[in-house]
């Protein structure tokens, strides 16, 4: 059963997803993602494998196994009124996934493994775009498979953890410059494509149970560095007898997927709430620049210079019934993107997030969770002014207008 | 459960469908102001540099980085209609006229081998027939080739006329065999107009090395051949008429002046010392000018030249770089006293003459079978090739002339100015900045003149647009957006 959801849920992931600092995706749980995607101690299936690996031990069921989609409808919208250009990215729908399993192998020891998609990115502008020299589309993706220990040290104390294997992929357009075509007037590009690039990982977490309502959780998943090699990079309308090599190029690239830091808390107020806050520390300082090395001899520097982020998150549980939870939330997400560095590949500022959901409960073993997000940005004036042209920096900006909304929907089965 | 599903789904569509919108939309009407003039109806009057031509040649993409094109853009944002041009078929350039080829495909930057760079003619044929006539009328109403009589000319578009009377790329596009330019532009009711015109009547006497007569003086066009200069009075009755048309309804417009033609690349690029040499082949050519220097300073002795023209004309080579040999219709005519034989009016190029850009391919070639006449050094260049201080001046002269017209036509008829003399000056001198470097006259790597070194690149023509927006800005209070060169294209590579 969960291979069969895992092979059906690549096949989904054919197309990809954005949204959440950078190109960090925070869409890996439906009963936590209606909670403003808190879950640090918040521990009730099979999900922890992700949120906290630690967490396995306090799971109640012999079993536990969930699984869900989250597709993604985002809007870019551009302007820039110094020129009078106007543009919106026609993104596609993205399909982030997870599927969790957790097993109580005795008292003291569980074991369980997770496939979920924490990164990813997925934008599409019209072809030849006004910003088409910094990019016309790019789709990245990377699935994490992790298999999980956990181990209970008390009734108070669980620790748990266990290596991540990440396997990515890249496909990103970008025209040449800013207005170079061949003797048909077509654009000159270039698109960079690798698939099953893989590195690898881990994940550690710890939970404590001071008392019968308080949880406390502390999660670190490690950075891992995407690292592309001979990938392929197709040069499309360069002029025939332009000096240089663009024929069967293939180019090199490293993508760091940050590390994370998460701490939280949850108290049950009593048998129908539940309170959570998560606080989660984005290690973005890592992605300095995006070079890209070509075989031909030419190579691409396109600096980032990303700062670390945080991410404030509150969550609320009420059972409403046997058969029915329902879920709140909302969060904070600081942009990791500095002044300057604001590129339309992922044109994110600092973003207001409110979620909701709820859970029915179909039997006492199989239940529905629903969720929703919806990202709200402010307009914000920003540029990207690291693109070069005759050795000269090259601002492009103007104002950005984003939003997003994302439905998400899974299953939970435990016994 | 399952109507809960179907109440998530159909937000979900509502919302996704829920596009971010900006306080202020630059795409909605209202965001700039289009001030007290009217752009609903755009005609752009005008020569090769209004039709959109570079690299020697009219073709689409050069059509779609026309300036009106730009401008028309930019009016969209406030008010402007829809802006038709007369658009060739393909980006090869060129014409043909049933089937025979009248005009060559466009100049393109050929890399050999070696990673040398040349400018060539794309190596396709033209496919725009100018017997394929369009369907008018046409907000561009730029015609290649025109000078200011043309405008008015009728008969001007009849497809019988090409190769005297007609324009070819007019008879593409003209309503009748008998209409003229300015009639097809009135025609159409504009609410606003541009008109660049005056350039070709003094550019093709200086390209053509001053070959032409200067006509000042003589007002009949009629007469005129094509690489004449027009007479300055003809200019100012003709640009008069031309405005009076074009404002009779009542619209606004915006008139630019003619730039030095001396200080485009197409004169500026082969250097007027072009030969290099070494003492013994100096020596060697030297001889067989020895009997021409002779016989300067027997012209001195005999009062019909002095001293300083005498030196004027000496032909001296030497190691190094020289100047190249020409034949100077301005030299006093002399006669050799004995036979009475002309005395060829020869002299060597200084700093002062403008050598044009196709001699670059000529000077030092083989003037025949003998290897030792070669031209610019044993043989001496003709006139089309050098334009001397003394045709200069006449270009001079005249555009002096022309723009002081067009400069008090535009305020009588209360017009915006554009002054595009002055930014060619900018380009040539100190080069004009834009976001992604300086664009100057250079050829070629200046990147604002195309590949015939007379015309601007796209980027070329997005700074003439954006001095029009800006003259159209002062002037009518709006508030047109400018548009960004560094979005356009510059030198093409083959």
């Amino acid at each position: 059963m969960i291979k069969r959801t895992y092979i059906s849920a690549i096949v989904v992931l054919m197309t990809t997803f954005a949204y959440a600092g950078g190109y960090r995706v925070a869409l890996q749980g439906q009963k936590q993602l209606a909670m403003g995607h808190t879950g640090v101690a918040v521990i009730n299936s099979a999900e922890s494998v992700f949120f906290n690996p630690g967490g396995l031990t306090f799971l109640d069921k012999k079993i536990t196994i969930s699984a869900g989609i989250s597709p993604i409808f985002s809007n870019i919208h551009f302007q820039n009124s110094q020129f009078g250009w106007s543009t919106e990215a026609d993104n596609p729908i993205a399909t982030p996934f997870n599927v969790y399993a957790a097993y109580k192998v005795n008292e003291w020891m569980s074991a369980g493994i997770g496939v979920y998609t924490p990164y990813g990115s997925g934008v599409e502008y019209p072809e030849n775009w006004e910003g088409s020299h910094l990019v016309n589309k790019i789709e990245l993706a990377a699935i994490y498979i992790q298999p999980t220990l956990s181990f209970k040290i008390n009734d108070k104390l669980s620790i748990g953890g266990g290596p991540i294997i990440a396997i990515g992929s890249v496909n990103f357009n970008r025209n040449i410059d800013r207005s170079m075509t061949n003797v048909s007037g077509e654009r000159a590009n270039v698109t960079i494509d690798d698939s099953g690039v893989t590195a690898w990982g881990y994940s550690l977490g710890l939970a404590f149970r001071p008392t019968e309502e308080l949880t406390l959780g502390l999660t670190y998943k490690s950075e891992m560095k995407m690292k592309a090699r001979d990938g392929e990079a197709k040069f499309h309308n360069i002029p025939s007898t332009a000096p240089g090599n663009y024929d069967n190029v293939t180019f090199d690239a490293t993508l760091p997927l940050p590390a994370e830091l998460a701490v939280g808390a949850s108290y049950m107020i009593n048998e129908k709430w539940l309170v959570a806050f998560d606080y989660n520390r984005v290690y973005w300082d890592s992605y300095e620049s995006l070079d890209v090395y070509f075989s031909n001899g030419t190579d691409s520097h396109n600096p980032r210079n990303y700062k670390n982020s945080s991410v404030y998150r509150f969550g609320l549980q009420y059972i409403a019934s046997e058969r029915f939870t329902i879920r709140g939330g909302y969060y904070y997400d600081e942009s990791p993107v500095q002044a300057g560095y604001f590129a339309p590949e992922t044109p994110r500022n600092d973003s207001n997030n409110f979620t909701g959901g709820l859970s029915f409960n179909i039997s006492e073993r199989f239940a529905i969770d629903a969720a929703f997000l919806f990202i709200h940005f402010d307009e914000v004036d920003a540029s990207y002014d690291h693109y070069q042209e005759n050795g000269q920096n090259v601002p492009f900006g103007g104002s950005y207008k984003n939003n997003a909304f994302i439905p998400s929907i899974g299953v939970s089965y435990g016994f | 459960m399952k109507n809960n599903i179907k109440l998530l789904a159909l937000l979900a569509l509502g919302l996704a469908a829920c596009e971010p919108e900006f306080d202020k939309e630059v795409s909605e009407s209202g965001f700039y102001s289009a001030g007290d003039a009217d752009f609903t109806t755009y005609v752009a009057v005008g020569n090769s540099l209004t039709a959109g031509y570079a690299d020697n040649a009219l073709y689409l993409q050069g059509q779609e980085n026309s300036y009106p094109n730009m401008i028309a853009m930019q009016f969209a944002h406030v008010g402007g209609g829809d802006f038709t041009q007369p658009l060739m078929n393909d980006n090869i350039g060129g014409l043909l006229a049933g089937g025979n080829k009248i005009a060559d495909s466009r100049m393109v930057l050929e890399f050999d081998a070696e990673g040398n760079p040349s400018p060539v003619n794309l190596d396709e044929e033209p496919t725009t027939d100018i017997t394929n006539t369009l369907e008018g009328p046409m907000n561009n109403m730029g015609v290649p080739g025109a000078k200011i009589y043309h405008l008015v000319a009728e008969g001007y578009g009849n497809i019988g006329g090409v190769g005297s009377t007609a324009n070819p790329y007019f008879v593409r596009f003209a309503s009748s065999a008998s209409t003229s330019v300015i009639a097809d532009a009135v025609a159409q009711d504009p609410t606003f107009f541009t008109l660049w015109i005056g350039n070709n009547d003094i550019l093709s006497y200086a390209t053509s090395g001053g070959v032409g007569v200067d006509r000042t003086g003589d007002t009949n066009p009629a007469g005129y051949g094509e690489n004449d200069i027009t007479d300055p009075n003809v200019f100012a009755s003709i640009y008069n008429n031309l405005l009076t048309a074009l404002t009779g309804n009542g619209a606004k417009g915006a008139v630019a002046n003619i730039p030095d033609v001396t200080s485009i690349p197409y004169f500026t690029t082969v250097p007027y010392a072009p030969v290099p040499m070494d003492e013994g082949t100096a020596n060697q050519v030297n001889q067989g000018y020895a009997d021409y220097n002779q016989a300067l300073s027997l012209f001195v002795l005999l009062g019909q030249i002095d001293e300083e023209e005498a030196q004027r004309r000496e032909i001296k080579f030497q190691a190094g770089q020289n100047p190249v040999v020409i034949l100077d219709e301005d030299l006093t005519p002399l006669k050799h006293p004995v036979t009475g034989d002309d005395i060829p009016n020869l002299r060597q190029t200084t700093s002062e003459d403008l050598i044009v850009l196709n001699a670059s391919s000529f000077i030092g070639t083989p003037a025949g079978e003998d290897p030792t006449q070669i031209n610019g050094i044993s043989v001496p260049l003709g006139d089309r090739w050098v334009l001397t201080p003394e045709e200069q001046q006449l270009v001079s002269n005249a555009q002096t002339q022309y723009n002081a017209t067009i400069k008090a036509l535009a305020e009588q008829h209360s017009l915006a100015f554009v002054d595009t003399r002055a930014m060619l000056a900018q380009a040539a001198e100190t080069g004009i900045p834009y976001d992604g470097g300086v664009l100057t006259s250079t050829y070629a790597t200046g990147k604002a003149f195309s590949l015939d070194g007379v015309h601007p690149t796209a980027k070329g023509y997005a700074l003439v647009a954006n001095a029009f927006i800006e003259a159209i800005n002062e002037t009518y209070n709006s508030t047109i957006p400018e548009v960004n060169p560094g979005a356009y294209p510059d030198v093409f590579i083959k």
